[in-house]
């Protein structure tokens, strides 16, 4: 019976709090895409504020027509004995309101084409990138840094000012990668490597979540980026390589398996990590590593993958 | 093989789903008491089950989508209760999934589309002075596999587990590692059950729309309405064989181990997402452009116009169509397909504003010059146009890619589609059940009533959804059950479920609505209560079940407009009465379907003697079906002469 009284105190709660409305407290920061911290989400907020232009012109002109038309023409006891014209159309206003939206869609195209390619470029590209391996699991983010040759999990630390090549993977199901702030978002899919620019101006600690439903605690697939000045990022992995524990092949098996993990951060990494996101699977990543196995004969819907 | 009963069968765990289950069974009683008291079992069989009569075939789908609106509409307030402050734990995280799995797949299979396809089957064979559908037995079966499939897939929450991997039931997530259990099953083989009758409904009504319209009514002359009925009918037969594949393809790797979706057997996960929305995307415009159509015979209805641009407005259906097919990939633009892809289908998607916005504009000069009667089909037409233009538009702004990055799989994307869907599809719904409603039963809907649940709905969704916009770009992504205080989200979600309980509400007025004009409703005696335009104007209403005492002969667009203005009598209408060739009725669309519904129950268990015993089941009754020669009749002159003069007519 606990669960039930308990949802039933929740749910009076909830009535009790619908008396007030609670309109207070929004700022710009909080419109985190609104809002950008990077020249990658720069370029993307820029494009929204031109589409956005160009279609609030278009809203306000219908609607000030259609206001017009539906208040103007109503039946009313007045017009009772109006009948309306037997208009068929006519070619020339359709032509010129098939022009209007193809003039619009050209304006939107063209910075838009632009902008698909220029993002697979690295930003300020006068500046040398690092790269930062990111793997999805359940219900986890795991972040290699293989210059280093250290691991975070549930956290990554950036270099401000500095182009980060994110390259990544999933194990298990798809996910998709997203910081707003800094920049919009890239599926993390097993079996295929994807790449995703991101850079932050200054440093900071940005949201990052999954935007990709992927099961029971989705919800809870939410991971920091902290920014730090180039001297402060140095600062940090040389304190990472010395002080954080060494992760064995045991341990980053364990963490690939379905469930929460907490912020962690290791020294060093095992080899595996490096297939485990094309191999896609925990349970293949488990097979490759015991060696070739039997073929199972076992009951038919619990297919295992013989190597 | 074999009969393993899988624990926790009938699911006991939740004390919502327990109360579900114990109102389930208590209807069910309640629906064999009513029945047997009032002795209507015969009634039931001869009148329904067994009917092939395409309006009764269209009822039986309306009055089953509003059932499932109600369905998926208790879903929808659950989630936004849930959402309505942060860190709430109403729900868990297991049944919110299961949930919003249900709300989409719901809404879409088994509201938005039977809802088309019953105004549909009402309407267009009396639009194109046609007696019947094409195939009135294959209309029969494809209703009932959209039922059974409905019905097979509503169990899913009480009997072994709902799906939960979301409507779209992306691959890996949906495999059978990731998700074992019957669940997923019942996802994929409701659907397929249910798509087979999809299929079979388009085939149906490309045929019906080409060969049955009556003399002079050439394509040119077509109501709105059927128009956008063959468009959509081309695009079924062109999509849903897609699903089916599909579907099937994952079905065959969950129960039988193959790995067409897993990567270690050489499969690829993303095929399930290109699939899915190869179908999925041409699906939104096969539930949205018959509502453009009855959109544009109900605004012409009730501006006293012809409608404006009439060539223009079909051409843009076409263009819309085929463009339908080109923009798949804007649902994963985020998965990686490179720039040139994006590119194309970045334009290919914004190009659709195109012929949409011709269409927006001809609707407003049809308008222009009217004389505007405000009735509720009508208020339901008007209000589509600001909703859908901003539904629109936004969509436009999705299309931009880059952009898009940013707002993929948040709520801007969840107050988008709503718009559109909602706002184009469920208004198209609403204002053709309204409009059609004195043709099905012989009386009208409350105005008032009407009114009232139209303006409660339209405020409540826009109170509803407008504020998801604003918390999408704040970063809620979708399909997250709960979130912390301190992001700014509460209040915008707050309003949005005080929005969402206002559209229930105007769904519980639109249902008092129903059973109050049962009773008090204005009764229909002229069958054309609008002074409509159309030839399903021109017969008594309720229709009789033939339709038509003599096939009209069409000369215009709006032919009962032009007749009414004539007064003089045509030649055709003074021919004298033949008897009348209609099919008989049927049991065994119905027989067939149980059938099904047997195989698919055996297949998500994966008891595969049952589905083995339901497939021969099927079997038999096609067999049996196949050597039916005996399968129409004759309505003779005097009947025809009878039902005419009880409706009033010479």
């Amino acid at each position: 019976m606990e669960p039930f009284r308990k949802r039933l105190r929740q749910w009076l709660t909830l009535i009790g709090l619908s008396a007030v409305l609670l309109l207070a407290g929004c700022s710009r920061e909080q419109y985190v895409v609104l809002d950008p911290k990077g020249p990658i989400a720069k370029q993307q907020y820029d494009l929204i504020v031109w589409s956005f232009g160009l279609m609030l012109i278009i809203v306000l002109a219908v609607f000030g027509i259609f206001a017009y038309v539906i208040i103007k023409y109503r039946a009313k006891p007045e017009n009772k004995g109006y009948e309306p014209p037997d208009q068929e159309g006519s070619k020339l206003l359709e032509t010129v309101w098939t022009l209007i939206p193809i003039v619009v869609v050209i304006a939107l195209a063209v910075p838009t084409v632009k902008a698909t390619y220029g993002l697979e470029k690295q930003p300020s590209s006068d500046k040398p990138p690092i790269t930062i391996k990111v793997t999805s699991a359940d219900w986890k983010w795991i972040f290699r840094y293989p210059k280093e040759g250290i691991e975070t999990v549930n956290y990554v630390t950036i270099p401000a000012d500095t182009p980060v090549n994110f390259e990544m993977d999933a194990v298990g199901p798809m996910n998709s990668f997203w910081v707003p702030s800094l920049g919009g978002q890239e599926y993390t899919m097993p079996g295929m490597v994807m790449h995703l620019w991101l850079q932050a101006d200054q440093p900071g600690v940005y949201q990052g979540r999954s935007a990709n439903f992927s099961g029971k605690y989705f919800t809870h697939m939410t991971f920091d980026v902290i920014a730090k000045s180039p001297a402060d990022y140095d600062k940090w992995v040389q304190q990472v390589k010395k002080t954080a524990p060494k992760q064995t092949e045991e341990q980053y098996l364990q963490l690939l398996e379905r469930g929460l993990a907490k912020k962690m951060t290791f020294s060093s990494y095992p080899k595996i990590a490096d297939q485990a996101g094309l191999i896609g699977e925990v349970k293949g990543i488990r097979d490759k590593m015991n060696g070739p196995k039997e073929p199972d004969t076992g009951t038919m819907h619990h297919h295992h993958h013989a190597h | 093989m074999g009969f393993h009963l899988p624990k926790n069968f009938l699911v006991t765990g939740e004390p919502m789903i327990v109360v579900a289950e114990v109102l389930s069974v208590l209807t069910l009683a309640g629906i064999i008491f009513v029945l047997t008291y009032y002795k209507k079992w015969k009634w039931l069989w001869d009148e329904w089950l067994t009917t092939v009569d395409h309006k009764k075939i269209g009822i039986m789908y309306i009055m089953t989508s509003l059932l499932m609106l109600f369905r998926g509409g208790v879903d929808a307030l659950l989630m936004r209760t849930q959402l309505a402050l942060p860190n709430l734990h109403i729900l868990d995280a297991e049944h919110y999934n299961q949930i919003f799995t249900a709300h989409g797949t719901i809404m879409i299979f088994f509201m938005a589309m039977p809802f088309i396809f019953g105004l549909m089957n009402v309407a267009v064979p009396l639009q194109i002075g046609a007696r019947d559908v094409a195939f009135p037995y294959l209309n029969a079966i494809s209703f009932w596999l959209f039922f059974v499939g409905c019905m097979l897939f509503n169990i899913s929450f009480m009997i072994g587990g709902a799906p939960d991997a979301g409507w779209t039931n992306y691959t890996p997530l949906a495999g059978s590692d990731l998700a074992p259990g019957p669940g997923i099953n019942y996802y994929l083989i409701s659907l397929q059950i249910s798509g087979i009758g999809s299929l079979m409904t388009g085939i149906n009504f490309l045929v019906t729309i080409l060969k049955m319209r009556a003399p002079g009514m050439t394509l040119m002359r077509m109501p709105m309405f059927t128009w956008s009925v063959l468009i959509t009918s081309i695009i079924i037969i062109f999509a849903f064989p897609v699903l089916t594949v599909a579907l099937a393809l994952l079905t065959i790797d969950r129960l039988f181990g193959s790995h067409f979706f897993t990567i270690s057997g050489g499969g690829e996960p993303m095929m399930w997402a290109n699939l899915f929305w190869i179908w999925g995307h041409p699906e939104v415009y096969i539930v949205v452009l018959p509502a453009f159509g009855i959109f544009s015979d109900v605004i012409s209805t009730f501006a006293r116009k012809r409608l404006f641009g009439y060539g223009a407005m079909v051409y843009s259906m076409v263009v819309i169509s085929a463009l339908s097919f080109l923009t798949w990939v804007h649902h994963f633009f985020t998965m990686g397909a490179g720039p040139a892809v994006n590119s194309f289908f970045s334009i290919s998607t914004m190009a659709i504003a195109i012929p949409t916005g011709v269409k927006v504009f001809n609707w407003l000069f049809t308008l222009y010059k009217g004389r505007i009667e405000f009735t509720t089909p009508m208020l339901w037409s008007v209000g589509f146009i600001p909703t859908f233009l901003i539904g629109g538009l936004t969509g436009v702004m999705l299309a931009v890619a880059p952009a898009d990055y940013q707002y993929h799989n948040s709520y801007f994307l969840i107050s988008h589609f709503h718009y559109v869907l909602v706002g184009g599809t469920v208004f198209g719904c609403l204002a053709g059940l309204y409009y059609w409603w004195p043709k099905m039963f012989g009386f009208k809907l409350d105005e008032r009533q009407g009114k009232w649940a139209f303006w409660l709905f339209n405020i409540g969704f826009n109170v509803c959804f407008f504020p998801q916009y604003l918390v999408g770009l704040m970063g809620m992504t979708r399909r997250i059950y709960t979130y912390p205080e301190g992001l700014g989200w509460t209040p915008y979600n707050f309003i949005s479920t005080v929005g969402a309980y206002m559209m229930g509400v105007g769904f519980l007025i639109m249902v008092y609505n129903i059973l109050y004009s049962v009773r008090h409703g204005e009764r229909d005696v002229t069958g054309d209560i609008w002074n409509g335009r159309t030839l399903e104007w021109s017969i008594s209403s309720p229709a009789p079940h033939y339709n038509f005492a003599r096939i009209p002969e069409v000369d215009d667009v709006d032919a009962w407009w032009h007749m009414k203005k004539r007064k003089r009598k045509q030649p055709w209408e003074l021919r004298p009465l033949k008897p009348i060739h209609m099919p008989n009725n049927s049991g065994r669309p119905f027989i067939m379907s149980i059938w099904f519904f047997i195989a698919g129950f055996g297949l998500v268990f994966e008891w595969y003697w049952m589905g083995i015993i339901g497939l021969l089941g099927v079997l038999y009754c096609m067999l049996k079906r196949s050597f039916e020669y005996d399968d129409h009749h004759y309505i003779q002159v005097d009947e025809i002469e009878r039902t005419e003069s009880a409706a009033g007519r010479a």
